[in-house]
């Protein structure tokens, strides 16, 4: 299906500046010391000025034109704006610069209840936003596109009848370029009629294989491909709803038809969600969406449910929801899982632990929740990294030595008193604290890695006080001259 | 008549025990922790696993001993494998600590949250999770109604809870089936050898449900809990 806009810019431009609507008014840009019209509107066309006409001739004959500077790319902006919203009637939606967005409608006409109704839907909408769209179908874009931009009636070409739809329009519209166009002008082809009844052969000699290539695209021989605005997702199912939908239960029961479908279609292929996104088309044009992540395939519809209805709060349905969307981009491949009856699997695998994880990354944030395993560091603040995954296991063995429960993140500075050089404290003041120490152990040196970063070794100690409350202090550096800064770093058990 | 008198009432009391959750050890499965005199003090005398427990932490010293405690009754509880959830504020347990008290720091998963309301609900959510051995969780306080919900969640799933909160002068009531509190005590002399010993506490049971309550001193040896000798009755010592 093809789309033309026959006013785009000045459209888009009216609907930006309500206006403007019914004054003649054209968007200009220089051209070679002339100020040249690039678009007019359709009272300026009325009126006599057209696309192509330089302003002072063009204000000959309409006194009150209203000239306006045109911004180049406006057109791909607004046609890739008109091509996302058409995403809600078919997934493969591809631009046609300058003036034309083509979607790929199969398989999508029937559920708007036939490709009439289709087209009608479509093109009432766009007229309702306040663009003069003309849309035909055919089997290819070539025709499609001609169609569209020449035909007088009958938008809707059935399947197989390209040659007959194309004989009575101009050679134009077979998507030529301007010499060609020229050319066939020239020898007198009014329409494509007489084109189709001439060799092949004689066609390349005498034009090139382009005039070739887009009649053979315009007839369906040669496959044509679309640009697909948004990849789509292989994994998507779509919900119309018959009446606008309001509430968080309309919401909730939407998503769970489409889980429904969707969890059918992974269990079959042994695939899980990972990831999966809920967009919802407003009434209003606008679209929301919410996404739920989870730590380990699942096609479990109630734990997904679960994850969504989490959600729902989000999603503000304004007037209503029309259409809802679910794309699952991210699938793992599940393995199977045999029913356990006797053991109780309570393990990092266990399926309830995954499904609990995903609820409070979908409550809290992902980045809540961590694991840790070892690094091969000393240094205490990086001996420890981010698991990966809940399953990853550790590479190398945890340390032996003596670590305190808890760790500060800041080191704290802490005044001591020791009686030799090199030998732990025998008292140190932390927050006015005074700790008579009783029993210590140490030093024991972490060097900095000096490829990472270069200061201070450390000399911990661990020390116990009269009270017996365990501690984790350091010395920074080496003794030098009673100047020493000491830390406390942690709380032993 | 004196003795058929508390035959009846003994017989009573087991079976309220039983309608409250209580379960007398099955025969051949040894139930204790190891923590010796101390869990004479609960009902059955044994350490009720499905239940929730408090402890409470005056300062940063006893919250350590109290993770201490905790994370070596855990190691007992995940000898035959299993997941803990530790859910606290950003940062604050170290994970390569746990090997020394016998737990495998990546069987154990952090959860970092600052706000209380959020601790309440992924605790909640945590407990009835039936795939998870134990749960800690540390948070500012908790009411009575709180710790219901957490009771009523274990009760399904089986899971031991410990919620680690701070000590006000004034505690209220909790439905948990008890409230510690563990202070750090000299750790134990090596036969005159420099140097730390073995690490010690002194192990406070404020309230035990259906139990009674004392102090003892625990000592952690070699991965195990070795009960001390003499109840430690040591009044006038003072916090932190």
């Amino acid at each position: 299906m093809a789309i033309w806009f026959r006013h785009l810019l000045t459209d888009g431009l009216a609907r930006r500046r309500p206006e403007l609507k019914a004054l003649p008014f054209v968007l200009v840009a220089p051209v070679k010391n002339k100020i040249i019209i690039t678009a007019s509107s359709p009272a300026a066309e009325q009126e006599g000025a057209f696309t192509g006409m330089a302003v002072a001739d063009a204000r000959a004959a309409v006194p009150e034109l209203l000239a306006i500077d045109d911004m180049p790319g406006q057109a791909a902006k607004l046609l890739r704006l008109i091509g996302l919203g058409c995403i809600r009637y078919t997934p493969i939606v591809s631009l046609n610069l300058p003036d034309g967005v083509m979607l790929d409608i199969s398989g999508c006409a029937h559920l708007w209840g036939g490709e009439r109704e289709y087209l009608k839907e479509i093109v009432l909408k766009l007229r309702a936003a306040g663009f003069d769209a003309r849309a035909a179908i055919a089997d290819t874009p070539g025709t499609a596109w001609a169609v569209a931009r020449f035909a007088q009636k009958r938008p809707i070409i059935a399947s197989g009848t390209q040659a007959a739809a194309l004989a009575d329009l101009p050679p134009a519209a077979l998507r030529l370029e301007p010499e060609i166009l020229d050319r066939l002008q020239k020898l007198g082809f009014r329409n494509i009629r007489p084109l189709l009844a001439i060799a092949p052969q004689s066609l390349r000699r005498r034009f090139g294989t382009g005039l070739l290539l887009r009649m053979n695209q315009a007839l369906g021989h040669v496959e044509e491909h679309l640009e697909a605005l948004a990849t789509p997702v292989s994994y998507t199912e779509r919900l119309p709803s018959l009446e606008p939908i309001r509430t968080a239960p309309g919401i909730e029961i939407a998503i769970e038809k489409l889980l429904e479908i969707l969890c059918l279609r992974l269990q079959a292929e042994g695939l899980g969600v990972r990831k999966a996104i809920l967009k919802c088309h407003r009434i209003d044009g606008r679209k929301v969406q919410v996404g739920i992540t989870t730590a380990k395939g699942s096609h479990s519809i109630s734990h997904l449910l679960r994850l969504f209805k989490l959600q729902i709060d989000k999603i503000e349905p304004a007037l209503g929801i029309e259409l809802f969307l679910m794309e699952v981009p991210r699938t793992e491949e599940m393995v199977v899982e045999q029913e356990q009856l006797w053991a109780e699997a309570k393990g990092l695998g266990d399926t309830s632990l995954a499904e609990l994880l995903d609820r409070i990354s979908g409550r809290v944030g992902a980045a809540a929740i961590q694991r840790f395993l070892p690094a091969e560091h000393h240094w205490p603040e990086r001996s420890i990294k981010l698991a990966g995954s809940l399953t990853e296991q550790p590479q190398t063995s945890w340390p032996e030595l003596p670590r305190p429960i808890r760790l500060l993140n800041e080191p704290e500075s802490i005044e001591v008193m020791a009686l030799v050089p090199d030998h732990p404290p025998k008292l140190f003041v932390h927050k006015g604290k005074r700790h008579m120490i009783a029993k210590a152990d140490g030093p024991e040196r972490i060097g900095r890695e000096w490829w990472q970063d270069n200061g201070q070794h450390r000399d911990y100690y661990v020390v116990e006080d009269t009270d017996g409350c365990r501690y984790w202090v350091f010395r920074s550096g080496h003794y030098d001259g009673g100047d020493a800064q000491w830390y406390l770093h942690g709380y032993f058990a | 008549m004196a003795t058929a008198k508390r035959e009846l009432i003994d017989k009573l009391q087991k079976e309220i025990l039983q309608w409250e959750g209580y379960k007398p050890p099955s025969i051949g499965i040894r139930g204790g922790l190891g923590l010796g005199t101390l869990e004479a003090a609960f009902p059955n005398g044994v350490f009720p696993q499905h239940c929730v427990h408090e402890l409470v932490c005056a300062n940063s010293e006893q919250a350590a001993a109290s993770g201490g405690l905790v994370t070596g009754i855990l190691s007992m509880l995940m000898q035959k494998g299993g997941v803990c959830v530790w859910i606290g504020r950003a940062k604050r347990l170290f994970a390569p600590a746990l090997t020394a008290f016998g737990v495998a720091p990546h069987q154990v998963i952090f959860i970092s949250l600052h706000k209380d309301k959020d601790t309440l609900w992924v605790m909640e959510e945590a407990l009835k999770c039936s795939g998870l051995t134990a749960v800690v969780c540390e948070l500012r306080d908790m009411d009575f109604k709180q710790s219901r919900r957490f009771q009523l969640a274990v009760e399904n799933s089986k899971v031991t809870g410990f919620v680690l909160r701070n000590a006000k002068d004034k505690l209220s009531s909790t439905a948990c089936a008890a409230r510690w509190q563990v202070r750090s005590l000299p750790s134990t002399d090596l036969n005159g050898l420099p140097g730390l010993g073995f690490l010690r506490w002194q192990v406070d049971l404020l309230k035990v449900r259906n139990g009674h309550t004392g102090s003892w001193a625990l000592a952690w040896q070699d991965g195990h809990f070795v009960p001390g000798e003499e109840p430690v009755v040591n009044e006038e010592r003072q916090v932190g």
